[in-house]
């Protein structure tokens, strides 16, 4: 075993018990990392259970900034019996595995190629409080203190943490800094310590935040105006609107009535969040709703509505593992085409692929502002690891200076300008009409709101030519929505390597580093991360540009392929799928690796060009 | 083809107190069947809407999908209308009230729309009291997809190729009331006299008011042997009371004997006046209106009237405490949004 120092560079899982508090006490140890200034990620993994099944957590510590999930655990971190054997089997040679020694180890959990470190945790609790409750926080609490000593975590960085976490509720820190102290003594005296494997101080944080993307789409919702919020529970997405309604609760109350600036439903069901969307957005509010795949599924025929009837809406959709209930805790990027083409008919819907936090709050207030400018739903795709799990991000940031884009609408002034109001007149050639808010004119600018065929002037027709020119002026928007939904990021300025890689949402972070990887390898790619649909220019070209383009995807379908291959006529064998569909996020080697195995251009090849 | 009424208006028509004529709250012509009872509930809400001098474009009318869904196309023209999908005007209706206090919300649906595909969006639409009128037009049928039953179709009655509807009926008014319903009343779409001041009342109501409206379907529901047939209606028609309208502008002029009759007044100091009150039955207290729903089904007759109203109502946009003084869709930037300081001080929060 190499005792060589490795700094800022390892993998620590926790394996907890459902239920048992674990959540805030590792959440603690991810922090104190974080506020080391050290690059963290951290994942929960957790069933679909409130209390008793076997959850995870997992921190990953890069120095070099790679904020994906990597394989091979060098710490475990095991308090939960049930999960042991297949605990002990997924550390990696030479790690470690931290467990509760009050009961001797079974010789079945013990292999010769990694470290044993026993902590006796029950005991210790039990000596130490008499409350049950206690016995359980605080044992969560010892094993991070002993990770402390372990990895040489800076203890007052612990004592500010508490802080902040009690304030107003002081009384409870200095048990807890008793806890975590126990846990440091313990290991003080029964082991050498620190491990190679540490952490130290960087400054490599910055002015960079750790938030989950729920919390950002929740705050978004508010900085983007959004004044009605109708939804279903359903994880991952529950947190969305909890995060909106504590925001709102604090910053939409009107100071003088005290009567709120916002509304929030829980709808009966899905069918029923999404209708209340389009009734508010029909009356000229923003609004949106959030949910999971199953929610889409209901939505489906809403959609199709708001889209034919030219109705903004806005839809946050946190994916979760599919199909059917699926694995409703896993994270996948699995309701693309469900999305793009909800409902029956000829129907397709604006689509936004945010990878981080602070996208999530940008695009969630873009998504308003385009909903209404374009008048149709605009769906924000993020998913469960992006949703559920914090992440460092950028700060979000607002122009103080922002306004709203509340698109093509008439008031009654306008109203009086006009000859003859036409709810469905391409008036400027964009194929986006202007639309009138109930109750704005007296005589002028009302119309009737119809799923059915209608046209120019929103009356009933079943004339084949009205209709067919209707639906083309919608084909029309779409081309619109090309030249002002957010454009894609692309890591090169000009296009120089054979194969292209592209990616969105929560692949960017291993596809980054897997470019990296694939660069020391002397293996050079272009790569583009997509963040909308549909696509525009710069997402054609960079395909027709390669000869070969690996398209990552967290789905067993390939489901972005087959929309790019479907929109932009591409060839299929030129867009070569890698796919990661296991409910856990992809890593960087599953990239690298496929590449590297797919890859026609040898790396001497490449070396040589 | 459009169904456009012609727009010509004749300089001698009556105007009400707001200066409008009957004409300006029509809507385009029907295209329902000729006798349809829908159609007869589209002209009492006009004139109910003119006699009330409602502001056209300060009604919002939504509904679902049927030959009853069609109907806001042939009344309030100068309104904004929505007809949006099978079942789910409430939750539309439910979206649009949040956002504006000003407008009055007209929901009309069929029975297939409330009292089946769209039943969970009609219980959940009581159980949050939107501030609205509720009509479902009832002809115990799918009139638009040619006559099915539907789940108001009473156990027992004849459908016209003959068939015997086993099932147990979906008593809606009864439903409305035991879910909490404000304002619960059942007509019949040819008793316009009934029908009338019932809108308005409803229309007045500052609450959920719910009106089944008995409206047979002529071309599939009208048989011998239909509980929903025009005869068959007529026939086992009873009626709680009379009922009158009183704007809040008027007096109340006629007299009636004690016990015979009961006032109640409305929220903007209108009157809602019974008279011949049926025995037994007290509007304002649910167990009768319960009870007079029971014993009418015993007799197997048709309760119409008011049948409930709860005179201090409460409503969803009440519950939740939004903004009454401005629409939300009126709000701006510096109503909405924290600010960039503020984002700042969140961000510190996530360090
Ligand atoms: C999702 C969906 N399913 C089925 C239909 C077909 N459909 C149209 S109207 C209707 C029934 C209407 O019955 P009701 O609400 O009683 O209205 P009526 O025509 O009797 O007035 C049905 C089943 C539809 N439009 N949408
Ligand atoms: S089918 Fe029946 S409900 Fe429909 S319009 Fe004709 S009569 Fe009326
Ligand atoms: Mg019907």
């Amino acid at each position: 075993m190499s005792s060589s120092i490795k700094v800022n560079d390892l993998v620590v899982k926790f394996a907890n018990v459902n239920g048992t508090g674990s959540a805030s006490a590792n959440y603690l140890f991810a922090k104190a990392i974080f506020r080391m200034g050290i690059p963290v990620t951290p994942k929960n993994i957790f069933p679909s259970n409130i209390q008793g099944l076997p959850t995870w957590y997992e921190v990953r510590i890069s120095e070099k900034g790679y904020y994906g999930r990597r394989d091979g655990i060098d710490i475990m971190v095991c308090v939960n019996p049930q999960s042991m054997m297949q605990d002990v089997k997924s550390v990696k040679t030479g790690g470690y595995f931290l467990y509760d020694n009050t009961k001797k180890l079974h010789p079945s959990f013990i292999r010769d190629d990694i470290n044993y470190i026993g902590v006796p945790l029950m005991e210790m609790c039990n000596r130490e409080y008499s409350d049950p409750r206690q016995r359980q926080l605080f044992k969560n609490i010892i094993y991070v203190g002993a990770l402390t000593a372990l990895l040489n975590i800076e203890f007052e960085v612990f004592e500010d943490l508490l802080a902040d976490q009690f304030q107003g509720k002081e009384k409870l820190i200095a048990p807890n800094i008793k806890a975590l102290q126990l846990g440091v003594d313990y290991i003080k005296d029964h082991y050498s310590y620190p491990l190679p494997l540490r952490v130290e101080r960087r400054d490599l944080i910055g002015d960079k935040i750790l938030v989950d993307g729920n919390t950002a789409c929740g705050l978004g919702a508010v900085y983007g105006g959004a004044t009605v919020a109708a939804w279903y529970p359903i994880t991952p997405s529950t947190s969305v609107v909890e995060a909106y309604e504590s925001y709102v609760k604090e910053f939409r109350v009107d100071p003088i009535t005290g009567q709120n600036n916002y509304a929030i439903v829980q709808a009966e069901d899905e069918l029923a969040a999404l209708g209340m969307v389009i009734g508010a957005s029909w009356n000229g509010a923003r609004s949106f709703t959030a949910t999971s795949g199953p929610g889409v599924s209901l939505m489906n025929e809403f959609l199709g509505l708001a889209y034919f009837a030219e109705i903004p809406a806005v839809l946050i959709d946190v994916q979760r593992t599919g199909p059917s209930t699926g694995m409703p805790t896993r994270t996948q990027q699995s309701d693309i085409l469900l999305a793009a083409y909800a409902s029956h008919g000829d129907s397709k819907h604006v689509l936004l692929f945010p990878s981080t936090p602070k996208e999530c709050f940008e695009f969630t207030a873009t998504a308003l502002d385009l909903a209404e400018r374009l008048q149709t739903p605009i769906i924000l795709l993020t998913d469960l690891d992006l949703g559920m799990n914090d992440h460092v991000s950028d700060p979000f940031v607002w122009d103080e200076n922002r306004k709203y884009d509340r698109g093509k609408v008439y008031d009654a002034s306008d109203l009086d300008k006009i000859e003859k109001f036409g709810r469905y007149l391409d008036t400027d050639g964009d194929g986006i009409p202007y639309r009138t808010y109930p109750g704005t004119h007296p005589t002028k600018g009302s119309f009737f709101t119809r799923g059915t065929s209608h046209n120019e002037y929103a009356g009933y027709t079943e004339d084949g030519e009205d209709y067919v020119k209707n639906v083309d002026r919608l084909l029309l928007k779409w081309e619109t929505a090309k030249t002002i939904v957010p454009a894609p990021d692309l890591y090169q300025a000009n296009n120089n390597s054979k194969e292209g890689i592209l990616f969105f949402g929560t692949s960017m972070y291993s596809a980054e580093e897997s470019l990296d990887q694939l660069a020391e390898k002397g293996l050079k790619m272009d790569a583009i991360r997509i963040k909308s649909f549909p696509f525009n220019n710069t997402v054609e070209n960079f395909i027709h540009s390669h000869d070969v383009v690996y398209v990552i995807e967290q789905n067993r379908d390939a489901q972005l392929k087959s929309l790019l291959v479907n929109e932009l006529s591409i060839d299929p064998n030129k867009l070569i799928s890698i796919l990661n569909y296991d409910g856990m996020p992809i890593t960087a080697y599953k990239i690298t690796s496929n590449i590297l195995e797919k890859s026609k251009f040898t790396i001497a090849q490449t070396a040589n060009i | 083809m459009t169904y456009q009424r012609p727009t010509f208006k004749h300089p001698g028509l009556p105007k009400n107190n707001l200066g409008y004529t009957f004409k300006e709250y029509e809507g385009g012509l029907s295209t329902l069947c000729a006798g349809c009872g829908h159609d007869s509930i589209s002209a009492s809400i006009v004139e109910a809407c003119f006699k009330l001098n409602i502001e056209p474009h300060k009604v919002a009318k939504l509904s679902g999908i049927g030959c009853s869904s069609k109907t806001p196309t042939y009344f309030l023209g100068n309104s904004h209308g929505f007809n949006s999908v099978h079942g789910r005007m409430p939750s539309v209706a439910t979206g649009a009230s949040l956002v504006n206090q000003e407008l009055m919300y007209f929901g009309v649906s069929g029975d297939g729309d409330s009292a089946s595909i769209g039943m969970g969006q009609f219980v959940h639409a009581i159980r949050r009291n939107l501030n609205m009128v509720y009509i479902v037009m009832n002809n115990g049928c799918y009139g638009l997809t040619k006559g099915q039953d539907s789940a108001t179709a009473d156990e027992g009655s004849k459908s016209k190729a003959g068939s015997v509807n086993m099932f147990q009926a979906i008593d809606l008014a009864g439903l409305a009331l035991e879910l909490g319903a404000g304002f619960v009343a059942q007509s019949f779409s040819g008793d316009k006299t009934q029908l009338i001041p019932l809108i308005e009342a409803a229309m007045k109501y500052e609450g959920f008011a719910f009106i089944n409206v008995i409206s047979p379907c002529v071309t599939f529901n009208n048989n011998v042997g239909s509980t929903k047939s025009y005869d068959y209606v007529r026939q086992h028609i009873e009626a709680t009371s009379t009922i009158d309208f009183v704007p809040i502008q008027e007096e109340i002029l006629t007299n009636y004997k004690e016990g015979d009759h009961k006032n109640i007044k409305l929220h903007d100091g209108s009157y809602v006046m019974l008279n011949k009150l049926e025995k037994d039955w007290d509007p304002g207290d649910k167990n009768s209106a319960f009870s007079a729903l029971q014993k009418a089904r015993d007799k197997q007759e048709i309760l119409t009237g008011l049948i409930y109203l709860e005179e201090n109502p409460t409503n969803l946009n009440k519950l939740l405490n939004t903004n009454s003084s401005k629409p939300l869709s009126k709000l701006t930037e510096k109503e909405l949004c924290p600010g960039t300081k503020t984002l700042q001080i969140i961000n510190d929060g996530f360090k």
